[in-house]
């Protein structure tokens, strides 16, 4: 882990799109997980190889990651306590992802993420309570983005302000929360790397077959989805990430979108909105959802700045 | 075998973590102390929990741990501090629903992990409900995708496996009834409905509940999701009351509501009781079978096609009557002018030119009503009965049945015939046979069995051509 940057040196080294199915994981057969794969997923797992490669190039001390698997209605929490050591198990998939983590929590930063927010008018707070178990949404991306594990991180939940209000009022206070989170990345020095934790579309198949890592029974759920994350995926490969934001309650709507919890648009506000092309790594679908691994690294003029 | 006792509890932590902070969580958790006291009144075999915050994908699961043990912590309100637990379950019931569920074609399974994650609704529920353990429990899960027609198979599924376990149960489904929270935390004291149409429509809802009339509030559930925020379209109601008989014989009693962060909470009990209304009007169907909707693991293979080259029977005057597609190549019949099927089948299955009917006793339609009386009384004691009206009252089921088919009784082709007392019964039984169907002139066995699911004295199994079907040609075919 590198020394943190004087106040105000702090930047955004990479954003990346990195969803948490627990079938890649399961799949890598970590010692951390507990079930056994033979296999599974190979085109998303070696698209976060290749994510991690460019990764290794960078000097990064933080991950700051938003998950879709802490979901939370009264605000947006971060973790607020310095380390985590418990067992995960995955409640829809138990069979494939019992993990034992163990993490460092880099928790100036997440009080001063909550600061920031609270200062854009949005309702904050950090969690405290030392049982409290991390939920396998963070466990997962983090895992397949850095599986050392020797890099702090910084969970954040989705607030279900979509569900409540709206997909514009959702993706408003998820701008605003990327926003915050950038800011205080700059004020505390930090080299970041973020982490949008969800996939494209999001609608499972409700069974699987017998051997779950059995490819010849994985595909899109429908190709309206495909054609969707194909569109999603372009823009985000010209640089159209401002357009991406204005189609993205339609993306939601119509291909049953997990970015309905959030975590993308919160990268992209973060981020800016980048309009320089972002690098596709890998895309592959997960008992029928569509799953991109997406990487963002701002030019160096804009890094430099 | 019987559920005893019916509950509605929310799924908030509050009346469990901090009781004492508003009039509400104070109220809720007192309503909690009696429905807990009523429950050990009751000394059940088992406690059934349905909890719509165990939200499942891969179809439903049910735990099967016998002793689940953590520290829990709620992911929003982590801040009111943390729940350590260790409860008893029954995994041999958990098997039990598991298979019901398969048998009535769900996707359901058991799981028994250490550390699976429980939901905070079923830990508040346990630890104000069950604090020491008294009662061994079963969960199961609500699935994210489900609707009406999966869960109330899911009902019926547990209530098969408190029939073949023979359990005294309370149901508890463990939900809010509306389920919009503040957005921001609210000071306990000053805790108010999130929403006015969520309090307006959930007093009706519980208006309905404390006249004792679970399956109108079953039924009810589409327009208060449509009007209100629902917690998860109420399908915890509509587990609870599938589960209970789907009917409206209770004694309701509203024994608290209260805003629990703006949801609107309550604990409702429901005490069987044959006093209650008992009028329905169902606006929903009484689905029996989960044939499932979305065959997305093998498209090509399990595409609902048409049975017949040729086109459809026409439809029937009554819609349920319909033959309907089922998974491959096949069509179910399923009439409500037949005697309700006693379990997980079909009356009919089309397969190409041929429908194979299941047995068909003389219960009539709706009343289960056994014409020529029933061969033994309530308590198992034989009664004298009339074969000759039983086997009118088969034959003509078996009409029904091929009428709901598209085809009739001239186009049976085989016959075979299940008597209790063959010594007794079959010289009258030949003779209504020989007059409903000697002319027609199916091939027929006859055996004697010992008994019948039902106190019946005669069952028929029949093969017959669809009605679309030529008759000539087919037994050509047969000849060649």
């Amino acid at each position: 882990m590198a020394e943190p940057h004087a106040e105000g040196t702090g930047r955004i080294v990479a954003g990346a799109l990195a969803p948490h199915p627990p079938h890649l994981v399961y799949a890598d057969n970590p010692p951390q997980n507990e079930p056994v794969a033979e296999c599974g997923w190979e085109t998303l797992r070696w698209g976060y190889e290749r994510l991690r490669r460019n990764l290794d190039k960078l000097d990064i001390d933080v991950i700051v990651v938003h998950s879709p698997h802490w979901k939370t209605v009264q605000g947006h929490h971060v973790l607020g306590v310095p380390e985590f050591k418990s067992l995960s198990v995955d409640p829809i998939f138990p069979h494939l992802f019992r993990y034992h983590y163990d993490l460092q929590v880099d928790v100036a930063l997440a009080e001063a993420i909550a600061e920031e927010g609270a200062a854009s008018g949005l309702c904050m707070q950090v969690m405290r309570n030392p049982h409290f178990r991390v939920d396998y949404g963070t466990i997962t991306s983090c895992h397949l983005t850095r599986p050392e594990w020797d890099i702090p991180i910084v969970a954040i939940s989705s607030n279900r302000v979509y569900f409540d209000y709206n997909n514009d009022v959702g993706d408003r206070q998820m701008v605003a929360l990327g926003r915050a989170t950038r800011r205080a990345v700059e004020k505390l020095g930090r080299k970041a790397l973020l982490l949008a934790s969800n996939s494209l579309s999001h609608r499972h198949f409700t069974q699987e077959p017998p051997i779950p890592e059995d490819m010849s029974a994985e595909h899109i759920y429908h190709h309206g989805q495909y054609l969707w994350d194909m569109h999603v995926i372009d823009l985000m490969r010209r640089g159209k990430t401002r357009q991406l934001m204005a189609e993205m309650p339609d993306f939601i709507e119509h291909a049953t979108s997990e970015c309905k919890d959030g975590s993308l648009s919160w990268l992209l506000g973060a981020l800016d909105f980048p309009d320089y092309p972002a690098e596709v790594h890998g895309y592959g679908t997960v008992i029928g959802t569509g799953n991109a691994i997406v990487e963002w690294q701002p030019p160096a003029a804009e890094v430099a700045q | 075998m019987t559920i005893e006792l019916a509950l509605i509890v929310p799924r908030m932590p509050h009346p469990l973590l901090c009781p004492d902070d508003s009039e509400g969580y104070r109220a809720l958790a007192d309503a909690y102390a009696e429905a807990r006291a009523r429950i050990e009144a009751i000394q059940p075999d088992l406690l059934l929990i349905y909890s719509a915050g165990w939200v499942s994908i891969l179809g439903h699961q049910v735990q099967a741990d016998p002793h689940p043990e953590w520290v829990h912590v709620d992911h929003d309100f982590h801040a009111l501090g943390s729940i350590p637990y260790r409860f008893r379950m029954d995994p041999s019931f958990g098997e039990a629903v598991a298979t019901a569920g398969e048998a009535r074609g769900l996707h359901i399974r058991t799981v028994a992990y250490k550390g699976f994650p429980i939901d905070t609704g079923t830990v508040t529920a346990l630890k104000l409900l069950n604090p020491h353990n008294r009662f061994p429990a079963s969960v199961l899960s609500c699935n994210v995708y489900s609707d009406r027609a999966e869960t109330v198979v899911l009902g019926k599924a547990a209530a098969d496996a408190v029939a073949s376990e023979n359990k005294r149960v309370v149901a508890i489904a463990v939900t809010n009834i509306s389920h919009r929270l503040h957005s921001v935390p609210v000071p306990p004291a000053e805790d108010r409905f999130a929403s006015l149409k969520d309090d307006e429509w959930t007093r009706k809802l519980l208006e309905i509940l404390g006249e004792g009339r679970l399956e109108d509030v079953s039924q009810l559930a589409r327009t208060f999701t449509a009007q209100a925020h629902a917690d998860s379209k109420l399908k915890a109601i509509w587990w609870l009351a599938s589960c209970a008989g789907a009917h409206n014989r209770y004694k309701g009693e509203v024994l608290a509501y209260a805003p629990v962060q703006g949801a609107g909470c309550a604990v409702v009990a429901l005490q069987p009781d044959t006093s209650g209304a008992a009028n329905l009007e169902f606006d929903e169907d009484d689905v029996e079978v989960y044939r499932g909707d979305r065959n997305v693991l093998d498209p090509g293979g399990a595409a609902p096609v048409d049975a017949a080259p040729t086109p459809a029977p026409a439809p029937q005057p009554v819609a349920k009557t319909a033959p309907r597609p089922a998974r491959s190549g096949r069509v179910d019949v399923a009439s409500d002018k037949a005697p309700k099927p006693v379990g997980a089948y079909p009356h009919a299955r089309r397969v190409g030119d041929l429908l194979f009917l299941s047995g068909v006793g003389p219960r009539q339609a709706g009343t289960d009503a056994i014409p020529g009386g029933p061969v033994r009384d309530a308590d198992g004691n034989p009664v004298n009965y009339d074969i000759e009206a039983q086997t009118h009252a088969v034959i003509d089921n078996v009409r029904r049945i091929l009428e709901a088919a598209g085809s009739s009784l001239d186009r049976v082709l085989d016959v075979t015939t299940f008597l209790v007392d063959m010594d007794r019964d079959f010289k009258g039984y030949n003779k209504v046979y020989a007059q409903l169907l000697g002319g027609i002139g199916p091939t027929r066995t006859t055996l004697a069995i010992r008994a019948l699911p039902t106190p019946i004295a005669i069952e028929l199994k029949v093969v017959a051509a669809a009605g679309d079907t030529d008759m000539a040609a087919l037994t050509g075919a047969a000849r060649a």
